[in-house]
C-alpha cells in the first residue's frame, strides 16, 4: 500500500453517530502594512523574485530588526475585535529550524507570551449560534516561497532542488488559534467555515488585510481529533494544511471525519501528524508525523525588546474599531425590516455590501435587495460567478431604480436595462437610450396607439362601453404590446377609459 | 547526577544539523556538561521572586512608522548566494519536509 492510495472512509451520517468531533483552527493572516514587520522592504503582492529583500529580511549579518508599529496596531485591533485580552507585557521568540524559507534558520514568532489571549468569536451555522473561543492571537514574520523544480507535480516531493524567493518573509504575519471546538456534532464541518467566514468578515471590515485566500493573505490549518460518543477524553487529533478556500475549510473536516472514523472503527489508531489538503479530490494524505515532536528550541529574541502596550494605547485602539460585521448586520436587519432569513440569504449570497452601497446610492432598501437577491443573483449564478464580480455597480443600480421610481421604466424595461449594462453595452442612460427603453408616457403618442389597439379591438371596445371594466385588461395588453413593453400601462389603462366613456 | 546526557546532546545535534561521530558525542556531551553546570551557578544566586532576565536594556517598546525604505538590488541580494536560479536562491532539494 503506498501512501497516496485512497484512505478508507466511514458514511458521514454513521461517523457522527459513533464518534463526537472536537476541532480546533489556526489562521494565517498577513497584515496589509506598506513596509515588513521588522525591516523597511515593501510587501507588494506578486513582484519579481528577490526584489523586495534586504540585510534584515535576508538574515545578513550584523543586521538588526526593528517592530513596525502599524503591524503592532494591526494585530492589537484584531485582539480587540476577538473579545481579547492585549496583555501588558510581552516578548517575541525565536523559532530556531532549519528550512530555507527562513534565510535566517530561524523566524521571529511569540511562544508563550502571545499579546492577545482568551477572546471569543460568535457564529451563525442554521440559525444556531456557536460561540468560539480564542485561545491566542500572537505576532510573527511570514516565510519565504519555495518553488519546487524536477517534481512531476511542482510538489516537493521527487523535486530535484528548490528555488527560493524571499519577497514574502519578513512580511507581519498574525496567528489566530481557537480553543478545542466541541458540541458541534454534524455541523462540524459547518461550523469551522462559519468561523473562518467570520473571521475573514471581520479582519477585512478592520481594514487590516485583504484576507485573500487565493494569494495566500489568510490561511487555515483544521485540527480535527474524534471521541466515541459519551466518552470524556479526546482522541488524537490530525492537523491538515494548504486549506485555502472556505469552502475548503469545510471539505477538510467532513474528509478527515470520515476517515478518522475508519481508521477508528477497524481498530486502527489515529496517527498524530500533519495531513496536506487536495483541492482537486477533497481529500487529505499524510505529511510531517509528529511522533518525532518538532522542537524548535524557543528563546526571547534578544535583538528586540519587550512589548507594554499602555492602556491608552489600547483604549485609542479600541475607539477605532469600525463597526464590526456582526453588529452591521444586526442593524441593516433593523434598518431594511429583514427577517432572520431574509437577512442569512443576503450574507450568504455576498450581497450585504452590494445592497448597503445602493440604498447610499439612493436606492430604497427593499428595491436594493430586489434587484441584488432576484434578477442579479440569477445572472450571476448563469454566469457561474460571485454577485460582486458582476460588471455593475450598486450606483448604477441605484440609477436604474430611480428611473423607476421617476415613472421612466417598469421592472420589465429595467431588466432589459441591466441585461444592457452587464453586456458592457455602457451605463444605465446609455444602454436606455441606446435601446429606446423609457416608457412611453407622453399622452400623444400614446393616445395614438390606444385609438389603434380599441380599433383592432371592437369586440372587447364595446364590453367595456357596456360597462364591463374588468375587459379593458385585453385593450391593455394589446397597447403593451404595440409598444414593446415600454408603455405606462396606467396611464394606458386611464387613456382607455376615458376613450371608452367608462371611467 | 549530569546536567545534559548524552542523548540530549544527540538530540541538539540532530536539530542543529550538526554530524557527531560517537567519540565526539562522548566529549562533547562531557564539556557541555560542565559548562551548563558552570552556568547553572548563576540559579543559586537568584532568588524565587527575581524573573530570568532576557534583555539587559531596561527599554520596552521600540518601534518604527511604517514607511518603505529601498530594498536591496536582486543582484546584491544573491551576490552571496552559493547558487541562484530564475532570479531565486537555489537550495538542495529538502526530504521528508512540506512549504
Amino acid at each position: 500500500m503506498t501512501t497516496m492510495s485512497q484512505a478508507a472512509l466511514m458514511d458521514y451520517d454513521e461517523a457522527l453517530a459513533r464518534y463526537e468531533p472536537v476541532l480546533g483552527v489556526e489562521t494565517h493572516i498577513e497584515l496589509g502594512t506598506a513596509s515588513k514587520m521588522f525591516c523597511g522592504c515593501p510587501t507588494t503582492f506578486g513582484a519579481p523574485p528577490n526584489t523586495q529583500v534586504c540585510p534584515v529580511c535576508l538574515g545578513l549579518p550584523g543586521a538588526l530588526p526593528v517592530t513596525n508599529r502599524a503591524a503592532i496596531e494591526g494585530i492589537i485591533k484584531i485582539g480587540l475585535a476577538l473579545n481579547c485580552e492585549i496583555v501588558e507585557w510581552c516578548r517575541f521568540a525565536r523559532k530556531n529550524y532549519f528550512y530555507p524559507d527562513m534565510p535566517k534558520n530561524f523566524q521571529i514568532s511569540q511562544y508563550d507570551e502571545p499579546l492577545c489571549v482568551d477572546g471569543h468569536l460568535d457564529v451563525e451555522v442554521d440559525g444556531e449560534t456557536y460561540r468560539i473561543g480564542i485561545e491566542r492571537v500572537h505576532m510573527e514574520e511570514d516565510t519565504g516561497k519555495s518553488l519546487h523544480v524536477g517534481g512531476a507535480t511542482g510538489r516537493i516531493h521527487g523535486a530535484d532542488h528548490s528555488l527560493v524567493d524571499y519577497n514574502r518573509a519578513g512580511i507581519p504575519l498574525v496567528e489566530i488559534v481557537t480553543k478545542p471546538i466541541t458540541a458541534t456534532g454534524d455541523k462540524a464541518p459547518q461550523v469551522a467555515r462559519a468561523y473562518a467566514t467570520e473571521l475573514r468578515e471581520l479582519v477585512r471590515a478592520l481594514g487590516v488585510s485583504d484576507v485573500r485566500m487565493e494569494q495566500g493573505s489568510m490561511r487555515c490549518d483544521v485540527n480535527v481529533s474524534l471521541m466515541p460518543r459519551g466518552a470524556s477524553e479526546w482522541g488524537t487529533r490530525t492537523e491538515t494544511k494548504n486549506v485555502n478556500s472556505l469552502r475548503s475549510v469545510e471539505r477538510a473536516v467532513r474528509h478527515e471525519i470520515e476517515r478518522q472514523a475508519a481508521v477508528l472503527a477497524s481498530g486502527g489508531r489515529v496517527v498524530q501528524e500533519t495531513r496536506h489538503f487536495h483541492e482537486d479530490t477533497g481529500t487529505t494524505t499524510a505529511g510531517r508525523s509528529k511522533e518525532e515532536a518538532q522542537d524548535y528550541r524557543y528563546f526571547p529574541e534578544p535583538d528586540l525588546v519587550p512589548m507594554a502596550p499602555s492602556r491608552e494605547w489600547v483604549e485609542e485602539l479600541r475607539r477605532s474599531l469600525p463597526e464590526l460585521p456582526a453588529a452591521r448586520r444586526r442593524r441593516v436587519q433593523r434598518e431594511w425590516g429583514l427577517s432572520d432569513l431574509e437577512l442569512r440569504d443576503v450574507v450568504n449570497a455576498g450581497a450585504l455590501d452590494l445592497i448597503e452601497q445602493t440604498v447610499v446610492a439612493g436606492a430604497s432598501p427593499a428595491a436594493a435587495r430586489k434587484w441584488w437577491m432576484n434578477e442579479l443573483s440569477r445572472r450571476a449564478t448563469e454566469q457561474g460567478v460571485e454577485l460582486a464580480d458582476l460588471p455593475i455597480t450598486p450606483a448604477q443600480v441605484a440609477r436604474v431604480q430611480a428611473m423607476v421610481d421617476a415613472g421612466e421604466l417598469n421592472d420589465k424595461l429595467a431588466r432589459q436595462v441591466f441585461e444592457g449594462v452587464l453586456a458592457g453595452e455602457g451605463g444605465p442612460d446609455e444602454v436606455v437610450a441606446a435601446r429606446n427603453l423609457k416608457i412611453v408616457s407622453d399622452d400623444g403618442e400614446l393616445a395614438a396607439i390606444v385609438d389603434q389597439a380599441i380599433a383592432d379591438n371592437p369586440d372587447v371596445a364595446d364590453k367595456v362601453r357596456g360597462g364591463k371594466v374588468a375587459a379593458a385588461g385585453a385593450l391593455v395588453g394589446a397597447v403593451m404590446r404595440a409598444t414593446g413593453g415600454k408603455a405606462d400601462a396606467g396611464r394606458a389603462r386611464q387613456l382607455i377609459l376615458d376613450k371608452l366613456g367608462a371611467s | 547526577m549530569t546536567a545534559i546526557t548524552r542523548d540530549e546532546v544527540a538530540h541538539l545535534a540532530r536539530l542543529s544539523r550538526l554530524a557527531l561521530g560517537e567519540d565526539e558525542l562522548d566529549h562533547f556531551a562531557a564539556q557541555l556538561d560542565q559548562i551548563i553546570s558552570a552556568v547553572a551557578r548563576v540559579q543559586e544566586v537568584a532568588a524565587q521572586d527575581i524573573p530570568p532576565t532576557s534583555h539587559a536594556l531596561p527599554l520596552t517598546n521600540v518601534y518604527r512608522a511604517d514607511e518603505v525604505r529601498p530594498s536591496l538590488t536582486p543582484e546584491q541580494a544573491l551576490a552571496g548566494a552559493p547558487a541562484a536560479e530564475e532570479q531565486r536562491f537555489r537550495v538542495p532539494r529538502i526530504l521528508d519536509e512540506e512549504a
